[in-house]
């Protein structure tokens, strides 16, 4: 027939009066009840038991620092989103997260003034800059203690006994078992009071068994991945107990390594930081086990006692590498993975 | 949980309770049928019929010569009232053919026992099939002749049925399945006899064990067909995810299931082939599983092509009152939404979900914190957020060369982000600039 005929019908008329309004969106038009605050919400949940354990063993200093830390986090999220004109979202909890991970890697005695600038620090050059949330390269809060500890290697290293000790009494500084270890040779710490936290050391990250408790949690709900955790331990335990073996009097063993300084905050809360991990399952295996290399290699044959977070700070510099050239292969495509 | 599937995918919600124990019931004969000449992929019909021509029941009304195309049938009798471009529920306009209806119908039924299929030849059985505008009903409306002519050197080793449903809200092929197995099972076998394939397979969700039951007893002791139950889980219904669960062939990049000697075809096109073959119905009326949180009384209907989808849901009580809402052909997954309901039913219309209030997905979404949920997610192993990036913002080399052109447009990415971005729609953005920048290509040379 001519198509000359054809003719373009009129636009429909709503079907009835009280016919509701349609909507029109792409595909798929349900989606699942996840959200960017939900998850940090529940991170900060997770947190909860290692800052109670900071505060049973540091006292009320603790939970001066991690209120200070957090305020100033928040304080300075406000400041810049204000100024770069963007949403305010400081209500999505990342800023409390840094905040509190900041806190808890300092020493009970830190001076507020400091803890307010390593917050300053962290959110505005290691998250702001970068341009907020989901485009920093680092780990904020590891950031923000980089800072410190460059600006300040004296604070930042001067520990108090735990007040739990008996030691407290005379409550000089203090040294970390990781300190004894590597300073005066000194293996002899019990491991069941770095497995509680009744050790000196930084707020958060003593208490072995407080930071596993909301690691467990936030696993029990699909926030993390379990190889990031448990690849980052597996490989110091794993690589320390390479030296142990061959020298256990010079080297200590691979349960203190776990239980020893940041190796647990650093892995439930800090490898797992999802913004500055790797998407793909080998790159976070590659992410894992190089930090866990790095972290034990620095600890043993480094100027520093303790090594977790620049082996931390290291990899995530090379996650957007490792993102793009450990690529899934795709469904159907023949031959090995992409590089 | 151990059955078999495909790596990656989701767990969504979906709420087939609210029609998978509704029989299916015939919807009332409508008095006007809006039937768009483009209902499958391919080549659209032209119309056989004229203004004032009087139809019938099953009568041809439009048709082309083209291979990859279907012809569609009058699905009422009486006058054609015009032919004009009309909304179709595809988000397009097509020419329909508007048929007002003299309220007589056709009886369609058994004449005796199933036809033997050893006294059809192949050849017979693809002419019937295209000859009744039979084409894929699970949504993608592909003609079915086409998959059963297989080019020549290729061999078809296997038939496989899909009855995963795995769309939320939808039951029809559970239905289809639960009370017309003996239809699903003939038409397997002639499916069969028709590309030379000698295994069968019906590929079902472990979620429907009514259905799996009743088609055991239709198969009964026959080792013909195999049915292979499958985990519930989307997009498990997916040709390559299917075949990949059911048979452990994966289908090559860029390739179609032919090329592993697999044909797919849905449980409900089986059924019409049996109706074709044994009752000479062409393809004239469809089960649509009707639900949703936005409409009062979700049912499973049986409705003939071109009914409009106002009509359809006045049979369902109607929308909910107040507020917004969503209609969409097909389910929330893969379903499009209809900018009016005036929209006619089609051979591709498997449901129609009617999504309301809180259901309904905002406009806003947050920056990526690579959290790898689009990653996990995946079933064609792709990258979501990174292609979705390169859709957006118009990366078409980006696009292609983290395999953008793979997707099979699920949707699972944008369900599982909770930074709720709409990674689909920008990676059909990235496709579509794909196929402009070959366009523009083949037109310079």
């Amino acid at each position: 027939m001519d198509t000359k005929e054809i003719k373009t019908a009129p636009t429909p008329e709503p079907p009835s009066q009280a016919a509701a309004k349609l909507v029109i969106s792409s595909s798929p038009h349900f989606l699942n009840t996840e959200s960017v605050p939900k998850i940090m919400h529940n991170v900060v949940t997770a947190l909860l038991p290692a800052t109670a354990a900071s505060v049973y063993f540091f006292g009320w200093r603790a939970l001066l620092l991690i209120i200070v830390c957090v305020a100033s986090c928040l304080v300075t999220e406000y400041a810049f989103q204000k100024k770069r004109n963007k949403p305010i979202k400081i209500y999505d909890g990342s800023a409390i997260i840094t905040g509190m991970l900041l806190a808890m890697t300092l020493p009970a005695g830190f001076p507020i003034f400091g803890a307010i600038l390593g917050s300053v620090f962290a959110i505005g050059v290691g998250k702001q800059l970068f341009g907020g949330l989901g485009y920093n390269i680092f780990n904020p809060a590891l950031l923000g203690r980089a800072f410190l500890m460059a600006t300040y290697p004296v604070l930042t290293t001067t520990w108090v006994w735990p007040r739990t000790m008996e030691k407290a009494v005379d409550a000089v500084t203090a040294a970390t078992p990781l300190a004894m270890a590597k300073f005066e040779g000194k293996l002899d710490v019990p491991l069941m009071d770095m497995l509680l936290g009744n050790t000196a050391g930084s707020l958060g990250e003593t208490s072995a068994i407080a930071i596993i408790l909301g690691g467990l949690y936030l696993r029990y709900k699909g926030y993390i991945n379990w190889k990031l955790p448990l690849g980052y331990l597996g490989t110091i335990a794993a690589f320390s107990a390479v030296f142990w073996l061959a020298n256990p009097a010079k080297y200590p063993s691979p349960l203190f390594h776990l239980l020893a300084g940041g190796a647990m905050l650093g892995a439930w809360f800090m490898v797992t930081d999802m913004v500055t991990s790797p998407v793909t399952s080998l790159g976070q295996w590659i992410f894992v086990i190089v930090a866990g290399i790095l972290a034990v290699v620095i600890r043993l044959f480094g100027g520093l006692p303790e090594g977790v977070m620049y082996s931390i700070l290291f990899m995530n510099a090379f996650v957007p590498l490792l993102n793009k050239h450990t690529r899934p292969k795709v469904f159907g495509e023949a031959g090995a993975q992409k590089v | 949980m151990g059955h078999k599937t495909f790596s990656r995918g989701i767990h969504p919600s979906y709420y087939k309770e609210l029609t998978s124990g509704k029989r299916v019931e015939a919807a009332t004969l409508p008095k006007t049928v809006t039937i768009p000449l483009q209902q499958h992929a391919g080549a659209p019909c032209e119309p056989l019929v004229k203004k004032g021509d009087a139809v019938a029941e099953g009568q041809k009304i439009g048709d082309v010569k083209a291979f990859v195309s279907a012809p569609v049938h009058a699905s009422i009798s009486g006058k054609v009232k015009d032919i004009e471009l009309a909304q179709h529920p595809g988000g397009f306009r097509s020419i329909s053919v508007i048929i007002e209806g003299d309220g007589t119908t056709k009886q369609w039924g058994p004449t005796g026992a199933p036809v033997d299929l050893s006294t059809l030849s192949a050849e017979s059985i693809r002419e019937s099939v295209r000859d009744a505008g039979i084409v894929g009903m699970g949504g993608a409306a592909f003609p079915t002749s086409v998959k059963l002519a297989p080019p020549k050197g290729k061999a078809i080793e296997a038939v496989v049925l899909n009855g995963c449903e795995c769309e939320p809200y939808l039951t029809a092929d559970h239905r289809i399945m639960l009370e017309e197995p003996e239809k699903v099972v003939w038409g397997l076998r002639a499916l069969m006899k028709a590309t030379g394939a000698s295994k069968g397979f019906i590929g079902i969700e472990e979620n429907k064990p009514d259905a799996i039951e009743a088609l055991h007893k239709a198969i009964g002791n026959s080792t013909d067909i195999q049915i292979i139950i499958l985990e519930a889980k989307y997009p498990q219904g997916a040709e390559k995810m299917l075949i990949v669960a059911a048979l452990g062939r994966k289908v090559p990049v860029g390739k179609l299931p032919l090329d592993v000697g697999v044909v797919v075809n849905n449980v409900g096109t089986a059924a019409a082939i049996y109706e074709a073959l044994n009752w000479g119905k062409p393809l004239i009326e469809r089960i649509v599983t009707i639900s949703g949180n936005g409409v009062k009384e979700p049912r499973n209907l049986k409705v003939r092509v071109g009914t409009s989808f106002e009509e359809v849901l006045n049979q369902c009580g109607g929308l909910v009152e107040g507020g917004e809402v969503e209609v969409l052909n097909g389910g929330p997954m893969m379903g499009i939404a209809q900018p009016t309901l005036a929209v006619p039913v089609i051979k591709g219309t498997s449901g129609i979900t009617v999504i309301a209030a809180s259901v309904i997905k905002s406009s806003v979404y947050d920056a990526c914190i690579r959290c790898a949920s689009c990653v996990s997610a995946c079933p064609m192993g792709l990258m979501p957020y990174k292609l979705g990036d390169f859709g957006k913002n118009f990366r078409t080399a980006d696009f292609k060369d983290w395999d953008g052109v793979s997707c099979i447009e699920c949707g699972c990415c944008s369900y599982v982000c909770p930074s709720k971005r709409p990674l689909l729609q920008w990676i059909r953005l990235g496709k579509l600039k794909v196929r402009q920048e070959a366009q523009k290509a083949a037109a310079a040379k």
